[in-house]
């Protein structure tokens, strides 16, 4: 059987100009138009390209929501099986357009959708855990492989309802885990990996890690005896009661609360909403946790000049990545515009 | 939160228990910490005892904050 594919361009690939013509607004065409020639011929019987949408990649960036109902209406009219669009290569905004009309395709119309992007490009980040998205190069000169790819990866999934694995489909990641069955057990599985890694041979995670970046350590303190200092912690001490109702786990939120004149974070004032260790001894005595006791004896001895007025404080307890950043980024800018000049932050 | 905070550039220090960890998520400085339920303390010890545990490790933290790097440093 073949299977009808409607096909999401931006106004460049369209050959209805470039930067110039970026601000044209949706419009569909019959057949196929640029870079679905190459599709056609991918596909061959397979499938058939039975419409082509077209949008100038400045009229999407500038009018997102509007863009995409008139693009998604366009699309529907075709009755298609499945949609692709682009590839984008490491064109931002157009990834951005390729990445939200296939999710919305897929939500709104119920049928699957296939782009393909250069993982670099943001519109990866944005939406590689809800859309397909081939790996393809930075350039337009990675075409001869990013078609092929992406029409074969569409042709699995129609045919069989699923992708394969990120290897097997040529995909970028999606961070989803699929159950499967193995000949060996996990703990056979991961001494064979050891055992690999200990010889130095090549071998592959079955649960990699985020990449996480690095940032440059900053410059020391050269006169801390006039430094401000700051007190965060991931620890989960909050005033009794927990008045912001941080999460004990998976926190959304960080709190910010007073701590000048404070002493000591006693017991009666004091305790976590830590959902991820025992909290009988960060309860009992939340210095031990928040160290501001022995903090304020330390600014009383000259140590250091001043204790922030206020600490920093949440539940790092299966907190996303993206969480625990951009509170980092709020409490930086605000440390940075109350002048302070070091940060404790303490984790338990 | 360490790395977005330091991103700033304000040096931080990063008491911690699991060590490893926060060298995997890029923490800069590093004071190790006594235990996950109780960092800066031991219920084990008195109370006085409890106070130069924290005590020393907060000097330490200082100290790592007056200390010029340029990797990741364990103090």
């Amino acid at each position: 059987m073949s299977y009808k594919i409607v096909h999401y361009i931006n106004q460049f690939f369209a050959g209805i100009g470039g930067e110039e013509k970026a601000d044209v607004a949706p419009e569909s065409r019959p057949g196929v138009v640029g870079p679905g020639m190459a599709f056609k011929a991918a596909f061959g019987q397979n499938a058939e390209i039975v419409g082509t949408v077209i949008c100038g990649d400045g009229y999407f960036a500038e009018n997102m929501e509007e863009a995409t109902a008139q693009i998604l209406k366009m699309i529907s009219v075709f009755g298609a099986d499945a949609v692709i669009a682009g590839p984008a290569f490491n064109a931002g905004r157009y990834g951005t357009a390729c990445g939200t009309v296939a999710e919305a395709v897929q939500r709104e119309l119920g049928i699957p959708a296939v782009t393909g992007m250069y993982a670099e490009n943001p519109g990866v980040d944005m939406y590689r855990k809800s859309v397909y998205i081939v790996s393809t190069e930075d350039s337009a000169r990675g075409i001869k492989t990013a078609v092929p790819a992406m029409a074969k990866l569409t042709l699995d999934i129609l045919k069989n309802g699923t992708a394969g694995s990120p290897e097997e489909g040529g995909y970028i990641e999606r961070g989803l885990r699929v159950n499967c069955f193995n000949d060996k057990i996990g703990a056979q599985r991961a001494v064979d990996m050891l055992i690999k890694k200990l010889k130095g041979e090549p071998f592959k995670t079955e649960y990699p890690m985020p990449d996480f970046d690095r940032v440059a350590p900053a410059q020391p303190i050269t006169d801390m005896k006039n430094a401000t200092i700051a007190v965060v912690t991931s620890g989960g001490i909050v005033p009794k009661g927990n008045p912001d109702r941080i999460e004990a786990s998976s926190a959304t939120k960080y709190g910010t609360y007073s701590i000048a004149g404070v002493q000591s974070a006693e017991e009666v004032a004091y305790a976590t909403a830590h959902g991820g260790y025992d909290p009988t001894y960060a309860n009992h005595d939340p210095n031990r946790v928040l160290p501001i006791d022995e903090l304020r004896e330390m600014e009383r001895a000259g140590e250091f000049k001043k204790l922030y007025d206020y600490f920093f404080t949440t539940v790092g307890n299966g907190t996303p990545v993206a969480a625990a950043k951009k509170f980092g980024t709020e409490i930086g800018a605000r440390l940075k515009k109350d002048g302070v000049d070091a940060v404790i932050l303490t984790s338990t | 939160m360490v790395k977005e905070i330091e991103r700033t550039g304000i040096p931080v220090v990063h008491i911690c228990t699991i060590v490893p960890i926060s060298q995997t998520v890029g923490a800069n400085r590093i004071v190790p910490a006594v235990a996950i339920p109780y960092p800066l303390g031991d219920p084990a010890k008195t109370p006085a005892e409890e106070k130069e545990i924290r005590r020393a490790i907060l000097e330490k933290s200082l100290k790592a904050l007056e200390t010029p790097i340029t990797e990741q440093t364990v103090f």
